[in-house]
């Protein structure tokens, strides 16, 4: 009864069975949003996670899973770690080195308006087209592929490394950064005036006020922002998938082989497996994330 | 140096004689607008001097720069006889409570109280020792382990006064440090304010909005308009004797009250009253209190009621005079009683002297 | 003194190093689709080729089919919800938060490993077109169409709203459509527009699932047309930075007229 005396409330003069037929009719409101979540994400992804412990005939089966231990695909899992690891590091520091470049112009100027604008094109526009950006700018007769091999001399087909590793890297850091400019920066400039001047005040040095206090403030912010990071260039598929055109170095694109030629390592299905890899690692770092981004907004918001 | 200031408390270990602060012909100017135009303010050892003014007047520039948070365009600053014109702000040794929101959030209470002497080098047991001391002077000692967001705004104001003193400053800074907090709480914390100032004797420069606030709490109360001093005196005397006519209005309430200026005497609503220094000469307006105005039903008044509201122990009479000026008049609720709306009145003003402004 | 002029000198060589890593693979792009292959001499013929060629025509067509769609869906299922849920169902609010951010943990990759049967359904009975991709991405937008119109929807108090409406006599529908919705129409706004941006760059899926959108296609050029899809990529780079800087300057009117 506790429970229904508000919605009671809510509809004036209503007699108790009222109050108890509302409070299940108003989730009935509910439902259009719940089933169409239910069939475009909540069924795939189940279909994934079932899909992945099931065998050729329907039955469990750990034999899916236990392919992910083989070479192929734990090397595309390390490959995958290493480039989201390295591309969110980059991006985190030089992000966040951009963030306070911009907060500290007055939040009315053309910079800031301007690079915030830039940041949230290349962030969320992303995938394909920037993958080209960089073809054209350092593939073959790229601009500055032409430009370099006039002046050094050096190949004037391109650089090679552009499709492997370091390229991939090089191109995830051109959405990564301005993704942590928009992450962060909302920590930055939550950075409250009062705090320095009362640091100042109590006799801190500029450098000491950053080793104690906007340091600390700021480390679960840049840590939660540098996951976020992370996890987005595990997920990312388009930018890699339009670079590399064949062979399956990380783990995305692994499943496009598993989906395009439907039997990788002699396994039907082991899109399925790989799927259920990428989930775990995301939601792993998306937990932290979270965690870490509760406790920055008591601090900071 | 005296320390009778903190005599009659049962004051802690630490007292400190407290320093004269001389600020003198300050001036700064943000593009066109002049936010302080030549100040000059001095402070007694010990004393508690409120800064009182409208938003604008430069009162919150004359504490910055006091602090150092902002560089005057001219003009010196020296606290205790040393020169601190040019001493950058972490050097100068003063403990400045913000308006709100100052606490260092990823620090405990304890720490952030602690956070000034560790820069000074100090022991850790050293620290927590005086931290320590500083919560129970402001009475939260209970609560060291606590973040700042786990505190009221109260609370969170006076570990902010705990963290400005711990490092026994040579001012006390305080930047309207109770506006952001409800009316309970605000009366609290500004008697708990002045009650610890006069315990550790710390000259103490306070700046508000607030006049009932700054009324009640300053040893003197400097008023300021548009980047000047109008008048500094002791509360009582600058409520009953204003210099200026901005302090006359700003301070408290006022009647404007047409007189007649004869001399050292003014003619008001057929009385004779001394005039203030700095009134006008001729016909003016006199600045008169309400409490200054007495009322009785008179048949052959020169005044009608207009409404009567009361206030508990006082009720405030709106009244026109025959010529259409409207005065205020508080008195006594049992008085009230007899005033009816639309009744004539006569009003008298007590012989106190008061001050006439050009019309 | 010095101090503060070294900072604004190096804070200058900073930006200008960042704005060259930034734009100089624009520049490039533009460079790429503007040279003759080979004998390096200037043309526009790829950016009128956008226009003319009629399997670019097709995916441009496709992929604007799809963002208007993909709005109308994402409009039509959140905005009520969101309002019913602060209006009736408020213990609901932590669940329905918690599943439009869930397409944040479950990448589009795995989302399209695992809808092959759902699409069988979807197929089978609308029929097999570029456009069904809208279910998809309606769910793809979802957080940041979340986050946009809940911040409009916090920012007003849709409760005491509702209430003075219903007072005066207006339905629940009319409460939604003529009362809520006007008040948080900046939050739908700027959801749009960000969902446009993302339907017209989304690559993932409709590549995965063999439909022809405007990125699909860009990459299919690349192959025999290489100074083409450049100036695809340019040009629909340029077109969501336009989208995104109308939406900043959107959102600083509704800033300043927030503050008064």
């Amino acid at each position: 009864m506790t429970i229904t005396a508000p919605l009671a409330a809510a509809a004036p003069d209503s007699d108790p069975g009222r109050g108890r037929r509302l409070s299940v009719g108003p989730s009935l409101g509910l439902l259009p949003f719940l089933v169409f979540i239910g069939i475009f994400l909540v069924i795939p992804t189940v279909t994934v996670i079932v899909g992945a412990f099931q065998s050729e005939a329907g039955g469990f089966s750990l034999e899916k899973v236990r392919a992910l231990g083989e070479e192929t695909p734990l090397r595309a899992l390390r490959e995958s770690l290493v480039l989201s690891f390295t591309s969110a590091l980059v991006g985190a520091v030089l992000g966040a080195l951009l963030a306070y470049l911009v907060v500290t112009a007055p939040p009315t100027s053309i910079l800031r308006r301007a690079v915030t604008s830039i940041c949230g094109v290349l962030a969320q526009f992303g995938g394909v087209t920037l993958a080209f950006a960089w073809i054209a700018t350092l593939g073959f007769s790229g601009l500055l592929t032409d430009l370099m091999a006039d002046t050094f001399g050096t190949d004037p087909n391109g650089s090679s490394w552009l499709y492997e590793l370091p390229g991939l890297i090089l191109v995830y850091s051109y959405f990564q950064i301005p993704l942590m400019v928009i992450v962060f920066l909302p920590a930055l400039e939550g950075l409250r005036p009062q705090w320095r001047e009362a640091a100042v005040n109590l006799g801190a040095t500029t450098r000491q006020y950053w080793l104690q206090v906007a340091f600390p403030l700021l480390r679960p912010a840049f840590l939660g922002s540098a996951l976020l990071l992370f996890a987005n260039a595990f997920a990312a598929y388009a930018t890699a998938a339009a670079l590399v055109s064949q062979g399956a170095p990380i783990t995305p694109l692994l499943i496009r082989s598993a989906l395009t030629s439907e039997i990788v390592l002699g396994q039907a299905n082991f899109g399925f497996a790989l799927a259920l890899e990428m989930i775990v690692v995301v939601a792993i770092v998306m937990g932290l994330y979270a965690w870490l981004l509760r406790r920055t907004s008591r601090w900071l918001g | 140096m005296s320390v009778t200031q903190s005599s009659s408390h049962s004051a802690p270990s630490t007292v400190s004689p407290g320093l004269a602060v001389e600020m003198t012909a300050l001036r700064r100017t943000y593009g066109t607008v002049n936010a302080l135009d030549g100040l000059d303010l001095h402070l007694d050892p010990g004393e508690m001097v409120v800064l009182l003014g409208p938003s604008g007047c430069g009162k919150t520039t004359a504490l910055r720069i006091l602090a150092g948070l902002e560089r005057q365009d001219a003009g010196t600053i020296s606290v205790g006889g040393r020169d601190l014109t040019h001493v950058p702000a972490n050097k100068r040794d003063m403990g400045m409570v913000f308006q709100a929101y100052s606490l260092f959030p990823h620090l405990t209470v304890l720490d952030n109280v602690a956070f000034g002497l560790k820069l000074r080098g100090r022991s850790r047991k050293d620290r927590r020792q005086r931290a320590g001391d500083m919560l129970d002077l402001v009475g939260l000692g209970e609560q060291k382990a606590r973040y700042a967001h786990q505190l009221s705004g109260g609370q969170q104001q006076r570990v902010a006064l705990a963290r400005a003193l711990a490092i026994e400053p040579a001012v006390l800074l305080l930047d309207e440090p109770l506006s952001a907090l409800d009316a309970k709480v605000r009366v609290q914390l500004r008697d708990e304010i002045r009650r610890v100032q006069s315990d550790v004797g710390t000259t103490t420069l306070f700046v508000t909005h607030d006049q009932e606030e700054a009324l009640a709490i300053a040893d003197r109360v400097g008023v300021m308009n548009s980047g000047r001093l109008d008048q500094i005196a002791p509360p009582a005397e600058l409520y009953s004797s204003p210099a200026t006519r901005f302090v006359g209005e700003f301070v408290g309430l006022s009647n404007r009250i047409p007189a007649q200026v004869d001399g050292e005497t003014a003619v008001v609503l057929d009385a004779r009253l001394p005039v203030l220094p700095g009134s006008a000469a001729g016909a003016g307006l006199a600045l008169v209190r309400p409490e200054s105005v007495s009322v009785e039903p008179d048949e052959h008044g020169h005044a009608t009621v207009v409404s009567v509201a009361f206030l508990g122990p006082v009720s405030r009479a709106t009244l026109t005079l025959d010529d259409g000026t409207l005065v205020m008049a508080q008195l006594a609720s049992a008085a009230a009683g007899g005033l009816v709306v639309g009744g004539r009145v006569r009003l008298r003003i007590t012989p106190s002297p008061v001050l006439v402004v050009g019309a | 003194m010095i101090g503060a002029w070294v900072w604004r000198v190096s804070r200058w060589l900073l930006l200008l190093a960042f704005a060259a890593f930034f734009l100089l693979p624009l520049v490039a792009l533009l460079d790429f689709s503007t040279t003759i292959p080979r004998t390096g001499e200037r043309t526009g013929a790829a950016w009128q080729s956008l226009l003319e060629d009629p399997q670019m025509t097709q995916a441009i067509k496709t992929s604007l089919l799809l963002a208007l769609f993909t709005v109308i869906g994402m409009v039509v299922l959140l905005v009520p919800t969101m309002i019913w849920v602060k209006l009736r169902v408020p213990r609901a609010s932590r669940l329905v938060e918690f599943l439009c951010l869930l397409p944040l943990t479950i990448p589009a990759l795995v989302v399209v490993v695992g809808i092959k049967n759902v699409y069988a359904w979807v197929t089978y009975l609308i029929g097999d077109s570029a456009l069904t991709l809208t279910f998809i991405y309606v769910v793809l937008v979802l957080p940041y169409a979340y986050r946009s119109i809940d911040a409009a929807l916090s920012s007003i108090d849709a409760g005491t709203l509702s209430e003075a409406a219903r007072s005066l006599g207006a339905g629940w529908f009319t409460v939604i459509t003529r009362v809520i919705t006007p008040n948080i129409w900046p939050g739908v706004l700027g959801g749009a527009f960000i969902s446009v941006a993302l339907v017209l760059g989304e690559y993932t899926v409709s590549s995965l699932l063999n439909y022809e959108t405007l990125p699909v296609v860009i990459v299919l050029l690349s192959k025999s047309d290489a100074p083409q899809s450049m100036a695809a990529s340019l040009a629909s780079i340029l077109f969501a930075a336009a989208l995104l800087v109308v939406l900043s300057f959107l959102d600083r009117r509704r800033r300043t007229t927030v503050r008064k």
